[in-house]
């Protein structure tokens, strides 16, 4: 077995894993990237429409665009990419850790490294995760599945579909089937409202005059071989109403119904998983309850901007290096989802610090306020123009802004109202 | 004459309405920048979008190429558009950014890769 040393291992070569090895690299350490798939990108390169990069390079662009300007960045940079590899297992040993990758390539490898950073990305809910009833015929993909079966491998799915969920993978692709030839019957949304942007909402469904069922799920799969058509069944009050379902015919059905931070290695080497996010318990340098492996983009908790886990990931590759320079952190607390807020990330702040902040609400409003505390004490407040539960919240909070006190917790409390 | 309509210009999505006596006076209110005047008087005049999709190409490793118009097209030409791009047969090598179709029916706007594929 082939074994080589890097002071940098990023697991993922895609948005997050190439915005933190980078930065790692730029700070003058051995970094190396491994990725799965026969190319750099991750799931930017089946992104094929535009709206990227608005934040980051103020430009719109095409995913792949947007990862190939990152990729160029690796490419002159003094980075060891190894594709086609996929991470195994990894093993403590003192300060180092052995990575096992395996890789048609080369083999097996073992990385010995002094840091890890998990930049793997999520996957998608399917229909096991909503519980979808109905017999098993072929024809059920997730929409992500679909989307690189249309953009990638150039397969059409199916010619008459229906899309579950109107978040904007399912939303953009709606407008994808159609123009590729397909007729997309309808989006059915188990939500009272929208959960995609509303621009999404009139390029890809009003354009094509695609019904939208708010407060609709499916009831039923039929067909044996194929899919041949789907019960809808409307919802009131949080109960469905049975007697009023209705039948669409169709030969598919897309599950865009969310994705979930793909933590199977983190979870086997004994990294606890937060409930609220599904992604690592990580400090304010992100780095995960186990010393020298962090955790940057999707694989942290699900983002909705690719230009915020690039953000993301460059604090995080500079905290990895802070790291290899052997920087002590400041002190650290703990920071807690108050009223209406599902999650914030990271889990700790350090009131020396200045500390960045991601957080998702649960719910929809106009004119909110953001609210910090700590020891019942109010230390921040922003208003917010809109929010959703779709929209990612981001926030700093100044160094200094926090007068701790040795006998209490100084946890800080974020609530919305 | 009065439409209300969403702005697509940005992900914002500002709700506006446009008023007019005849096309060539439209004005657009509620807009917060002046995107959304464009985008308010062309959805009346003649609605455009961004047309992306993907190409055969002939590589030894993917089998399709993303493309992207470099500006919005009128709706109305979009699936001659996509008819043409999907009867095309690219070959390597095709940097990001190279033209595909210059100039889509006479609209000034072309068609490029936006995304490299060297072997």
């Amino acid at each position: 077995m082939k074994e080589f040393k890097f002071d940098t291992l990023v697991i993922g070569g895609g948005s997050a894993g190439m915005a933190a090895a980078l930065e790692v690299s730029k700070r003058g350490f051995s970094v190396a990237v491994a990725e799965r798939e026969n190319s750099m990108g991750g799931i930017l390169n089946q992104c094929i429409h535009n709206g990227f990069g608005l934040h980051h390079f103020k430009e719109e662009l095409s995913g792949p665009a947007y990862a190939e300007k990152f990729i160029d960045m690796v490419e002159t940079s003094n980075i060891e990419v190894f594709i086609d590899m996929t991470v195994m297992d990894i093993e403590e040993a003192g300060d180092l850790k052995y990575v096992y990758g395996l890789s048609r390539i080369t083999g097996m490898i073992k990385f010995s490294v002094k840091t890890v950073v998990f930049a793997n990305g999520c996957r998608e809910r399917n229909r096991g995760s909503i519980g979808t009833p109905g017999t098993r015929p072929s024809g059920v993909f997730t929409a992500g599945l679909a989307q690189r079966l249309v953009n990638m491998e150039g397969y059409i799915p199916g010619k008459e579909c229906v899309i579950v969920g109107s978040g904007d993978i399912g939303l953009i692709m709606a407008r994808r089937m159609t123009w590729i030839g397909a007729e997309v019957k309808a989006v059915i949304e188990i939500q009272p409202y929208p959960a995609g942007l509303t621009r999404n909402i009139v390029q890809c469904l009003n354009d094509f005059d695609i019904p939208l069922y708010l407060s609709h799920v499916v009831g039923d799969i039929h067909g044996k071989d194929r899919v041949e058509s789907i019960d809808v069944i409307p919802m009131e009050n949080g109960i469905q109403q049975k007697d009023k379902s209705f039948n669409i015919k169709c030969d598919s059905l897309l599950l865009a119904v969310g994705l979930v931070p793909d933590n199977e290695l983190a979870q086997k080497i004994g990294i606890s998983i937060s409930p609220e996010t599904n992604g690592p318990i990580v400090d304010r340098q992100l780095m995960t309850a186990k010393n020298g492996i962090f955790a940057c983009g999707n694989v942290l908790h699900v983002h909705d901007l690719v230009d915020f886990v690039t953000e993301e990931s460059e604090r995080c590759g500079n905290y990895v290096a802070d790291y290899l320079d052997k920087k002590t952190p400041s002190d650290q607390f703990r920071t807690l989802p108050g009223k209406n807020v599902k999650y914030i990330v990271p889990n700790f702040y350090s009131p020396s610090e200045e500390n960045k902040f991601y957080l998702r609400t649960m719910i929809v409003k106009n004119r909110a306020e953001l609210i910090a505390s700590v020891n019942g004490k109010e230390i921040f407040n922003k208003v917010l123009k809109h929010i959703q539960p779709s929209e990612m919240i981001s926030f700093d909070i100044p160094k200094d802004s926090v007068h701790i006190s040795d006998c209490t917790e100084n946890t800080l409390e974020v609530r919305i109202v | 004459m009065k439409k209300d309509m969403i702005c697509i210009s940005c992900p914002l999505g500002c709700r506006i309405s446009a008023e007019w006596e005849n096309e060539n006076e439209i004005t657009v209110t509620g807009n917060k920048c002046p995107r959304g005047i464009v985008y308010g008087r062309e959805e009346i005049l003649s609605p455009k979008r961004v047309v992306t999709a993907t190409i055969n190409i002939n590589s030894s490793w993917i089998s399709r190429i993303p493309v992207m118009t470099t500006g919005t097209i009128p709706k109305g030409q979009i699936d001659s558009l996509l008819n043409k791009i999907y009867r095309m047969d690219l070959d390597i090598p095709i940097l990001r950014d190279d033209i595909i179709i210059k100039n889509i029916d006479n609209t000034g706007i072309d068609l490029i890769a936006t995304r490299s594929v060297k072997t």
